[in-house]
């Protein structure tokens, strides 16, 4: 309206005018309240989205000038690496996401009830979640030492040989993949509990009383009404199987022979190691094109899910 | 058979909790028992004396524990200080005004859910060093400054404020800033202590990007400092010494946890994404 001063102070403060006409346009003043967040998106997530697309594309080779094209693009796909960290990374997927889930879910509905006891075994399921990776790898790194470690010395006392948990390229990635389902099963498991609080008792007693049997119960009433929990707990998997390579930084280093190289690992690897910005560029343009995707489709879940503002 | 079913946890779950706390039981043994006490038996969880906390001084020595933690709680607590502005000054703007193209803005402001910064850390390190915050705490945080989920967050638990609080203090010329922070950010408690639970837990725990972010030893956090230690104490097999370095790194969160479980569960299944 009537104001036209354009920095944030000058329009955040100007309403200490009584009368709400004095107050600053509404465009002007959301535009105040969202700059300083505003700033930091634009520096820090859109900014680097556009500046990876653009080096992506960027090719630069020895003495000459760099020039467009998709010089990256054509290394990043004949690079047998990156091919074996995408196919470990869909392994590891896989491997955690579904095992995961499900023993979250089971978990969910065999600790449901808050009895005492129940919520001491829901806090030994749940404790992993509120350590960081790198924690959790420094205790399986001992865990998994070949010989002294845990799980050999009990391993040891069935009979069983000493085994080379992260240094045999075929058990590694499932090493990894152990301590990663060990780390997030507790942490799904809230999203199902809180999911499961909200089926009213009423469906699954009257379901009873007509004779419907537990399996019955579970496939009818409860698994569909928890297919938006499903779905949510789902997105945030598939996320974190994409951004959380900690474990495999501390416990691996990507081998023994890329056994254990994931998606993220790979980009770490050539901008910190080889420096190869190209393509570490053009990896980060797959992965954040995927992200892209999944945040498109679960907006709209997140939304179901929350929007119950009046 | 109902009552049956309910009062007899399966063995299996139970099962599954004792194997699911073997780590911190290994953790909490191997830490307390002298590295002298035999190498062949330093994998059993089976505690059996004598108990000294001979490795949590020399973890205390030999890594540097009181830097990695004055570092952590630096970056935490600046780090939600300014998160607390941005994000309630964002959060009122989506709850409470009308603007063109408000959910456009809203959904752009939601892609950071996805758009984590260690997924973008080449770029981000470019841009660190072009603003001179490479190597430094404040470098750290810049990425997570400004906050989707506590947009969000805020959007919403604002949204459930009546709107009479503010219209009373509106007619008592009070400014927008002192609405936000004076009359609804009190009324927000709820809300403001889900996102600080989130915040201080992903930032405590987070390890690639602040890796990616510094290069010396004085701007290490606990998790970089834990990784470093770590790989220096392997190498002389000092498994007490690494399990009480990483009971440091951890405790706090845990016994956080343990002590306000009702209020880290509510936050977390509110956060779903951090």
């Amino acid at each position: 309206m009537s104001n036209t001063a354009t920095t944030f102070g000058a329009i955040v403060r100007s309403g200490t005018a009584a009368r709400r006409g004095a107050r600053p346009h509404p465009v002007l003043l959301a535009a105040a309240l969202l700059a300083p967040s505003a700033a930091f998106l634009l520096a820090f997530t859109y900014w680097p989205v556009l500046q990876v697309l653009l080096s992506s594309f960027t090719v630069r080779s020895f003495g000459n000038a760099a020039y467009w094209g998709l010089g990256n693009y054509v290394r990043l796909f004949c690079d047998p690496h990156f091919a074996r960290a995408v196919s470990n990374n869909l392994l590891y997927a896989a491997g955690t996401i579904i095992p995961s889930l499900t023993l979250a879910l089971t978990f969910a509905l065999g600790l449901r009830d808050s009895t005492r006891f129940v919520v001491v075994l829901r806090t030994l399921i749940a404790l992993p979640l509120l350590i960081p990776l790198v924690a959790a790898a420094a205790l399986f790194i001992f865990i998994f030492l070949p010989g002294a470690g845990l799980l050999d010395y009990y391993l040891a006392k069935l009979g069983i040989g000493q085994t080379n948990w992260l240094g045999d390229p075929s058990l590694a990635l499932g090493s990894i993949i152990a301590i990663t389902i060990w780390k997030n099963t507790g942490y799904y498991m809230l999203f199902f509990l809180a999911g499961l609080s909200g089926i009213p008792a009423d469906f699954l007693d009257a379901a009873k009383i007509d004779g419907a049997g537990a399996f019955a119960r579970f496939r009818h009433i409860t698994l569909p009404l928890l297919m938006p929990t499903l779905g949510f707990v789902t997105v945030i998997a598939l996320l974190n199987v994409l951004t959380q390579v900690d474990h495999v930084i501390v416990m691996t280093s990507g081998g023994p022979d890329d056994a254990t190289s994931l998606v993220l690992f790979y980009i770490y690897e050539q901008a910190h190691q080889n420096f190869d910005v190209g393509l570490a560029s053009a990896a980060t343009v797959i992965s954040v094109a995927f992200l892209f995707l999944l945040s498109v489709g679960s907006l709209r879940t997140l939304e179901r899910g929350t929007d119950y503002e009046s | 058979m109902r009552v049956d079913a309910r009062l007899v946890i399966p063995p299996l779950l139970i099962a599954a909790a004792v194997l699911w706390s073997v780590p911190f039981a290994w953790m909490a043994v191997a830490s307390l028992r002298p590295n002298a006490a035999g190498a062949s038996d330093i994998g059993s969880i089976f505690p059996h004396g004598p108990f000294n906390l001979g490795n949590f001084s020399d973890a205390w020595s030999e890594g540097n524990f009181p830097l990695w933690y004055l570092n952590t709680i630096l970056l935490c607590g600046g780090l939600l200080l300014v998160q607390c502005v941005t994000v309630s000054l964002a959060g009122y703007a989506f709850a409470r005004l009308n603007f063109p193209f408000r959910n456009t803005v809203f959904y752009a402001f939601l892609l950071q859910l996805m758009l984590i910064p260690p997924i973008l850390i080449v770029p981000n390190m470019t841009t660190l060093i072009r603003l001179h915050l490479y190597d430094s705490l404040a470098g750290i945080a810049a990425p997570y400054c400004a906050s989707a989920f506590g947009t969000f967050l805020m959007r919403q638990t604002f949204r459930t404020i009546p709107r009479d609080y503010e219209e009373a203090a509106m007619i008592d010329g009070a400014s927008v800033l002192t609405i936000i922070f004076r009359v609804l950010l009190p009324l927000a408690r709820p809300g403001l202590i889900a996102f600080a639970i989130v915040s201080v837990t992903t930032h405590w725990n987070e390890f690639l990007w602040p890796l990616m972010a510094t290069s010396s030893p004085s701007t290490q956090v606990l998790t970089v400092g834990l990784a470093s230690f770590t790989s220096g104490a392997e190498a002389g097999s000092e498994w007490g010494v690494i399990a009480a370095g990483t009971f440091f790194v951890a405790a706090p969160l845990l016994v956080a946890f343990v002590a306000f479980q009702r209020r880290f569960v509510a936050s977390f299944t509110l956060s779903g994404i951090k």
